[in-house]
C-alpha cells in the first residue's frame, strides 16, 4: 500500500523580493500517474518543487496528502511523507562510492558496517527496476545516467512514493534517456507517482499522462497529453503569438565579422554541450540565439570568448583565428563579453567600484602606463559609465558588493559596451534588470549595431529577441534548430523549435 | 523564542572598521585581564607594566623600535601575499634564508670591500635568498596544486635545519670557540646603530621605505591590482586575463624577499654572526602574521601595527623579569588579540538582529 | 648490538606515540573540512593540564581525563571561529597555537623543574611480551602507546565502517549535498574539531606524564606541526597514520643514533618535512585530481547556499 494515493498543492504562492515566483498554483497528482511540468526557465517550476521538498515555505496555500493537510518544514519531513527529489544538479559526493552515497541519504542506515548491511537492499532495489550499477564504483567514475540512477535509488530506498525529477534528461545521452523512460514506466506500473519537470516537448508528450504548463509563476495550461498536441503546448509555454516588432531601422549588413565553423564544445559534465555549430556574424547586425537556458548557450558563449576550450572546429574574428586563444587575446581582437554568471565571473566583490570598472580593460594603454594604473582616468571612466548606464551607487569608492545585483549587472554591461567592441557577446544581458534599465540597455545594443559592431545576443526573452535582432537562431541541445531572418514567418513555430520538436 | 538573524552588512565604512578594531582590542584586554587574575597576577599592574616597559621609558621605546623593524618588514610583505589569498606562513624560513645568503656574502666579500658597497650587497643577497625561498611554494601551488600552508610550513623547518647544519658543520667559525655559529661578520658588514640603542637604522629606514613602496605597489600598480583581483575572485581573474603563475611568483618573491631583508637586519644589525635559527628569527615570522592582520592588510598601517606588537614583545620581556611570568605570556596576549580581531571581523561584516517571538510559527 | 636495535625500536615506539595521537585527531578534524593549525597549542594545553592534575591528585589517569577535557574545550574556540563565524581557518588556528602555548606556559610556571614522582607503569602483556624482540618492543610499552594505537584503529573504523564516518567524510567533501540529506553539517564539524582537539591533548599528556614526567615550556617541540604534516603524509587515513607516525618517530630517534657516525642530525631532522613535500609532489604528478584531500578542506560553509 503506497503512502501517498493523492497529493495536492492548493493555491500555493511564493515571492522573492517582491517578485512572484509562484502565484496561486493548483496541482494534483495521483498514484500511477506521471505529471509533466512544462515551462521556460524562471517560470517557477523549480520553486514549486522546492516547496514540495521542504526547502522553501510557501507564503500561502497548502499541501494535502490523501486529503489531509500537512506541513513540510524541511527535506527530512518531506522524505518522511514519501516525497523524493532528484535535483538537476546531483547531490552526490564525487569521491565516495555509490554505496556510501546511498548510505548517506538513507534514513535507516545502520550505524555499524553500513556499506555491507545495506548492500543487499540496494541490489534488491536495483534488480526491481533493472538498474545495473557496480555499487563499489566511485561517483566520478559513473556516467551522468548512472549517477542519476543512484539518486533515484536513494529516493526509492527512503520510501518515496512521489518522485520529482527536475530536468532529468539535461545531462543524458539519447540512450540513457530511453533507459530512464523505461525505469519511470516501471515505477508507474508499481503505483508510484512522478512529477517530471522539463522544457522539452517531445519528452513531455512521450512520457507524461498529464501536463501543467507554467508561465511567469502561474499555471497557463492543464491538459491530458493524449488530448493535446505539441503546438498548443508550445504556444502556452511561450505565452503569446509572436508579434514581429520592426521598429528598428533596417541596416545593410556589413563585412563578415565573426565566423564559427563546426565547433564542438564539451560541457562541465563531460558531455557535448555544443554540437557541430556553424554560423557567421556581420557588422551592423544583431544576431540572436533563442532557447531555453541550459541548451548550450553558456558553453557556446564561453567557447567564443576563450573561457572554455573548443574541442574541434574553428572560430575566426575578421579572418584571424581565435580558436582556443586566451580571453585577453580574444578581447584584444575586439570581442567583449557580458557573461551569464555575472557575479561569479564578472566582478571582484571586495574591490571598489572603480577597480571593477576596468577588470578586463586594465591592461589597455588608456588605463595603464608601464607598471602603474592611471587612476584618474580609471575614476573618470567609472563616473562616465555610472552616469550613462544609470548605475545607482553611493560613490565610486565603495565596494562593489554593496551594490544591488541589478546595479552590478549594469556596471558590467557598461564596462563591456563602453569600449566599442567589434563584437559584443551578451548572455542574457537584461536578466534581473528593471524595465527602465532594460529599455536603456536595448537601446545601447541597437546603437552598437548602428555604429558598425556586431552583437551576439543570447536571450530567453522572445520579445527582446525579436525586437532587437536581425537574424535569429534557435538552440536546442547544443544544435541550431533554425537560423532565419527575424521576420521569417516560420517563427510562429518557435515554441516547437525551442522545445526541440521542429527543425528547419 | 529568540531568533538570531544574520544578514550581510553592505555599508562598511572606515569609521566602523576602526571602531570595530578598538572594541575588539578592548574585549581582548578584558579577557587577558581575567587570565592574569586567574594566574594570580594583578591585571592592571601587569598591563601597565607591559606598556611602561615598552613605551614608558627611553630604553623601552628604543627596544620597541628595534623589534618593530623585522615586524614591519615581514608584516608589510605579508599584506601583499594575504591580499592575494596566498597564505604565506613561511616567513620564518624566508627570513633565515635571507640571513644565510647575507652572511655568506658578508663573510666572503666583507673583508675586502668598504661599507658602502658591502652593506647594500648583503641586503641584496638577503632579498634574493628570501625571495627564492618564497618562490618555491608559489611554484608548488600553481604547478602542482600543493597547499601553500603546508609547503611554507615545511620549508620553515627545512631551512631551520639547513641553517643548523651549516653552523654546526662547514660554516662553524673558530671565533666561536667550539660553539655552533659562524665567525663574526667583518666590521664593514656590520650595520650601524643609533648611538645608545640597538636600532640598526639602515634596516629601519629600509623597512619604512618598503612599507611605503608596497602600499604604492598594492594600490597603484597593475601588478598590485592583479594580485588583489586574484585574491578576491580567481574566476574573475581568469576571465580578466590575469596570468596566475606570473602574479604568484612576483608576489611571493616580494614577500619572501622582504622577510629575507628582515633576516639580514637581525644578523648584520643585532647578532653580527649567524647562530641558531631560533635566535635569529625569534618567531617574528609568525608574529608578523598578526601584524598584517591587525593592519587590515594595508602596508602603511603595518608600520603602526608592527610598532604595537613590538611593544607587546618588549613589554612581555619586561613583565617576565619583573613579575616572574613565563616568556610565553606574550603569546597569550597575541593569541587573544588575534581571536578577538577575528570575531570583530565577523561583527563588522554581518549585522546581527535578535528577534523575540512568542509562540511557535503556525 | 642487538640491545641497541631493540632499545632503538622501543624508543621509536615511544617517540611515535604522541605523533600518532595528534595526527589521528587532526585527520578526523580535517576530514570534516576544518583545518586546525592549532594542534601545537592544544597539545601544550593537554600536557600542562595532565601534569598539574596528576601532580595535585596523585592519579595519572585523572590527569589524562583532565587533559582530554581541556583539549576538547580549548578546541571549541577554534570550532566556533571557523564554523559559526566562518573566519579564516589558517589565522584562527595560528591564534590557537599562540594562545595554547602561552596559556600552558603561564599555568605551568609554578611546576617547572618539579619532577613527577608518580610513574605510569608499562603495560606488560602476558605471553606476547615474551616473544623475542617483538615482545620487548611492542608488548611492554607504556599505556599511551596502546591507547594511541587503539584510538587510531578505532578512528579508522569510525570513519570507514560506520554511518557517522560516512557523514563526517561527506561533510568534508560536499557539505551542500550532505545538508540536503537532512544532516546537520555544523554539528558534525563541531564534533570532529572537538574530538581532534581531545586526541591532540592526549598527545600532550603523554609527553608530560609518561615520556618526560616533567613540565617545561616548549616541550611539545614542534610535534604539533609535524602532526599536521603527517596528516597529509598519511593521506587522511588513520590506519596509514600509524605507519607514518612511527616512521617519523624512528627518524627522531635515529638522529641521536647516527650522530656519532657523523651523519648530521639536522639532516635527519629535515627528512620528515622533505618527505611530506615529496609525497605531495609525487601524488600531484601522478594524478592531479586525486590528491585525496577532503574537497572542501579549509573552505567556510555558509548554511543554505542554494
Amino acid at each position: 500500500m503506497k503512502k501517498i494515493q493523492r497529493l495536492e498543492m492548493e493555491a500555493i504562492s511564493k515571492s522573492f523580493h517582491g517578485i512572484h515566483a509562484n502565484k496561486d498554483i493548483n496541482l494534483c497528482v495521483e498514484s500511477g500517474e506521471i505529471l509533466g511540468l512544462l515551462g521556460e526557465n524562471g517560470a517557477g517550476k523549480t520553486t514549486l518543487m522546492n516547496i514540495l521538498y521542504g526547502l522553501y515555505q510557501p507564503d500561502s496555500g497548502q499541501i494535502k496528502i490523501n486529503g489531509k493537510t500537512i506541513q513540510i518544514n524541511s527535506p527530512v519531513e518531506s522524505i518522511n511523507h514519501g516525497i523524493g527529489m532528484v535535483h538537476q544538479h546531483f547531490m552526490l559526493v564525487q569521491n565516495h562510492s555509490v554505496i556510501e552515497n546511498i548510505a548517506l541519504g538513507y534514513k535507516d542506515t545502520p550505524f555499524f558496517f553500513p556499506k555491507i548491511k545495506i548492500r543487499d537492499k540496494v541490489e534488491q532495489f536495483s534488480k526491481q527496476f533493472d538498474f545495473h550499477i557496480d555499487v563499489t564504483k566511485k561517483i566520478w567514475q559513473l556516467s551522468a545516467g548512472e549517477q542519476q540512477r543512484v539518486e533515484i535509488i536513494k529516493a526509492l530506498l527512503n520510501g518515496a512514493d512521489l518522485l520529482i525529477l527536475d530536468e532529468p534528461t539535461s545531462v543524458l545521452t539519447p540512450q540513457e534517456v530511453k533507459e530512464l523512460i523505461s525505469i519511470l514506466r516501471e515505477m508507474k506500473a508499481k503505483g508510484h507517482m512522478i512529477i517530471f519537470i522539463s522544457h522539452k516537448l517531445d519528452e513531455i508528450m512521450d512520457i507524461c499522462d498529464r501536463v501543467l504548463v507554467l508561465q511567469k509563476g502561474q499555471i497557463v495550461g492543464d491538459a491530458d497529453t493524449k488530448d493535446t498536441d505539441k503546438k498548443s503546448l508550445a504556444r502556452m509555454m511561450v505565452g503569446r503569438d509572436i508579434v514581429f516588432n520592426t521598429t528598428k531601422e533596417k541596416l545593410t549588413k556589413g563585412k563578415k565579422n565573426l565566423s564559427v565553423e563546426n565547433i564542438n564544445v564539451i560541457g562541465d559534465k563531460g558531455l557535448l554541450a555544443v554540437n557541430n555549430i556553424s554560423f557567421e556574424l556581420f557588422k551592423n547586425e544583431i544576431f540572436g540565439i533563442a532557447g531555453v537556458s541550459g541548451n548550450g548557450q553558456r558553453e557556446l558563449a564561453e567557447a567564443i570568448t576563450g573561457i572554455r576550450p573548443i574541442s574541434s572546429g574553428k572560430v575566426k574574428m575578421n579572418g584571424k583565428d581565435i580558436t582556443n586563444k586566451s580571453p585577453r587575446y580574444i578581447y584584444d581582437r575586439g570581442v567583449s563579453h557580458v557573461p551569464e554568471e555575472r557575479i561569479r565571473f564578472g566582478i571582484a566583490p571586495g574591490l571598489f567600484l572603480y577597480d571593477n570598472a576596468i577588470l578586463k580593460q586594465h591592461h589597455l594603454k588608456k588605463f595603464s602606463k608601464r607598471y602603474f594604473l592611471k587612476y584618474n582616468q580609471v575614476k573618470n571612466h567609472t563616473k562616465t559609465i555610472i552616469k550613462e548606464f544609470k548605475v545607482s551607487a553611493h560613490s565610486i569608492n565603495s565596494q562593489i558588493r554593496n551594490l544591488s545585483g541589478g546595479n552590478i549587472q549594469k556596471l558590467i554591461l557598461g564596462r563591456e559596451i563602453s569600449e566599442q567592441p567589434q563584437l559584443l557577446v551578451a548572455s542574457h544581458p537584461t536578466y534581473g534588470l528593471d524595465v527602465g534599465a532594460t529599455e536603456f540597455l536595448r537601446k545601447h545594443l541597437l546603437d552598437l549595431r548602428k555604429q558598425g559592431s556586431a552583437v551576439l545576443l543570447f536571450s530567453e526573452d522572445l520579445e527582446e529577441i525579436f525586437e532587437l535582432c536581425d537574424r535569429v537562431a534557435v538552440i536546442f541541445d547544443g544544435e541550431f534548430m533554425a537560423v532565419l531572418d527575424s521576420d521569417d514567418k516560420r517563427f510562429s513555430d518557435i515554441g516547437l523549435m525551442m522545445a526541440g520538436s521542429k527543425r528547419i | 523564542m529568540i531568533n538570531i538573524k544574520t544578514t550581510n552588512r553592505y555599508n562598511i565604512t572606515t569609521l566602523r572598521s576602526f571602531m570595530t578594531i578598538i572594541f575588539s582590542l578592548l574585549a581582548a584586554l578584558v579577557v587577558i585581564s581575567i587570565i592574569f587574575l586567574i594566574a594570580g597576577v594583578n591585571p592592571i599592574f601587569a598591563i601597565s607594566e607591559i606598556f611602561s616597559g615598552s613605551f614608558g621609558s627611553y630604553y623601552g621605546i628604543k627596544e620597541t623600535i628595534t623589534k618593530a623593524i623585522p615586524l614591519i618588514l615581514i608584516g608589510s610583505g605579508l599584506t601583499l601575499a594575504f591580499r592575494a589569498k596566498f597564505w604565506n606562513i613561511g616567513a620564518e624560513g624566508q627570513m633565515l634564508m635571507g640571513a644565510i645568503f647575507a652572511t655568506w656574502t658578508g663573510l666572503t666579500f666583507g673583508e675586502a670591500l668598504p661599507s658602502y658597497i658591502i652593506i647594500p650587497l648583503i641586503f641584496l643577497a638577503g632579498f634574493i635568498g628570501g625571495g627564492l625561498w618564497g618562490i618555491i611554494p608559489a611554484i608548488l601551488k600553481i604547478k602542482y596544486s600543493i597547499n601553500e600552508v603546508i609547503s611554507t610550513l615545511m620549508l620553515n623547518y627545512i631551512c631551520a635545519e639547513f641553517l643548523t647544519m651549516l653552523i654546526v658543520g662547514p660554516w662553524k667559525g673558530k671565533e666561536r670557540f667550539g660553539f655552533p655559529g659562524t665567525n663574526n661578520l667583518p666590521d664593514s658588514a656590520i650595520l650601524g646603530l643609533i648611538p645608545g640603542s640597538r636600532i640598526h637604522y639602515a634596516t629601519l629606514i629600509l623597512a619604512i621605505i618598503c612599507a611605503i613602496v608596497l602600499a604604492v605597489v598594492i594600490y597603484k600598480t597593475r601588478f598590485g591590482y592583479e594580485a588583489r583581483v586574484v585574491g578576491e575572485n580567481p574566476e574573475a581573474g581568469k576571465y580578466a586575463g590575469i596570468n596566475f603563475l606570473k602574479t604568484s611568483l612576483i608576489l611571493m618573491a616580494i614577500s619572501g624577499g622582504l622577510a629575507g631583508l628582515a633576516g639580514v637586519g637581525e644578523v648584520a644589525g643585532i647578532h653580527h654572526y649567524l647562530g641558531y635559527p631560533a635566535s635569529i628569527s625569534s618567531g617574528y615570522g609568525f608574529t608578523a602574521i598578526i601584524v598584517a592582520w591587525l593592519a587590515k592588510l594595508n602596508p602603511l598601517y603595518a608600520v603602526v601595527s608592527g610598532i604595537f606588537f613590538a611593544g607587546i614583545l618588549v613589554g612581555g620581556d619586561a613583565i617576565q623579569i619583573s613579575l616572574g611570568l613565563p616568556a610565553a605570556t606574550v603569546e597569550i596576549v597575541n593569541g587573544t588579540l588575534l581571536i578577538f580581531l577575528i570575531m570583530g571581523d565577523y561583527f563588522l561584516n554581518n549585522k546581527i538582529t535578535l528577534r523575540f517571538s512568542y509562540g511557535s510559527k503556525g | 648490538m642487538e640491545d641497541i636495535i631493540i632499545s632503538t625500536l622501543q624508543r621509536t615506539m615511544v617517540a611515535g606515540t604522541p605523533l600518532l595521537l595528534a595526527t589521528t585527531g587532526e585527520v578526523i578534524c580535517e576530514r570534516s573540512g576544518i583545518l586546525n593549525l592549532g594542534v601545537e597549542g592544544v597539545m601544550a594545553m593537554g600536557a600542562v593540564v595532565a601534569f598539574i592534575v596528576t601532580m595535585t591528585t596523585g592519579h595519572p589517569w585523572l590527569g589524562v581525563l583532565a587533559a582530554l577535557a581541556a583539549g576538547m574545550m580549548f578546541s571549541i574556540i577554534h570550532a566556533f571561529a571557523s564554523i559559526t563565524l566562518q573566519a579564516n581557518q589558517v589565522v584562527s588556528g595560528l591564534a590557537m597555537t599562540m594562545l595554547g602555548l602561552g596559556l600552558s606556559g603561564m599555568l605551568g610556571k609554578p611546576y617547572v623543574g618539579k619532577p613527577l614522582s608518580i610513574k605510569m607503569e608499562d603495560w606488560v602483556i602476558p605471553y606476547l611480551s615474551d616473544i623475542p624482540y617483538l615482545g620487548k618492543i611492542l608488548f611492554s610499552q607504556g599505556p599511551f602507546f596502546y591507547i594511541a594505537i587503539f584510538l587510531a584503529l578505532a578512528s579508522w573504523f569510525l570513519l570507514e565502517r560506520t554511518r557517522l564516518g560516512i557523514q563526517i567524510r561527506s561533510t568534508g567533501e560536499n557539505p551542500k549535498a550532505t545538508e540536503t540529506q537532512g544532516i546537520n553539517v555544523f554539528k558534525l564539524k563541531y564534533l570532529s574539531v572537538i574530538i581532534g582537539g581531545g586526541f591532540s591533548a592526549l598527545a600532550g599528556a603523554h609527553l608530560s606524564i609518561s615520556y618526560s614526567r616533567s613540565w617545561i615550556e616548549g616541550m611539545t617541540a614542534g610535534r604539533g606541526w609535524i602532526a599536521i604534516a603527517l596528516t597529509i603524509f598519511a593521506l587522511w587515513n588513520p590506519g596509514r597514520a600509524i605507519w607514518a607516525a612511527f616512521l617519523f618517530g624512528g627518524i627522531f630517534v635515529a638522529q641521536y643514533l647516527l650522530q656519532p657516525l657523523g651523519i648530521s642530525p639536522s639532516f635527519l631532522a629535515m627528512l620528515p618535512y622533505f618527505a611530506t613535500l615529496l609525497i605531495l609532489l609525487l601524488i600531484s604528478l601522478k594524478d592531479p585530481k586525486k590528491l585525496n584531500a577532503p574537497a572542501m578542506l579549509g573552505e567556510s560553509y555558509k548554511r543554505g547556499e542554494r
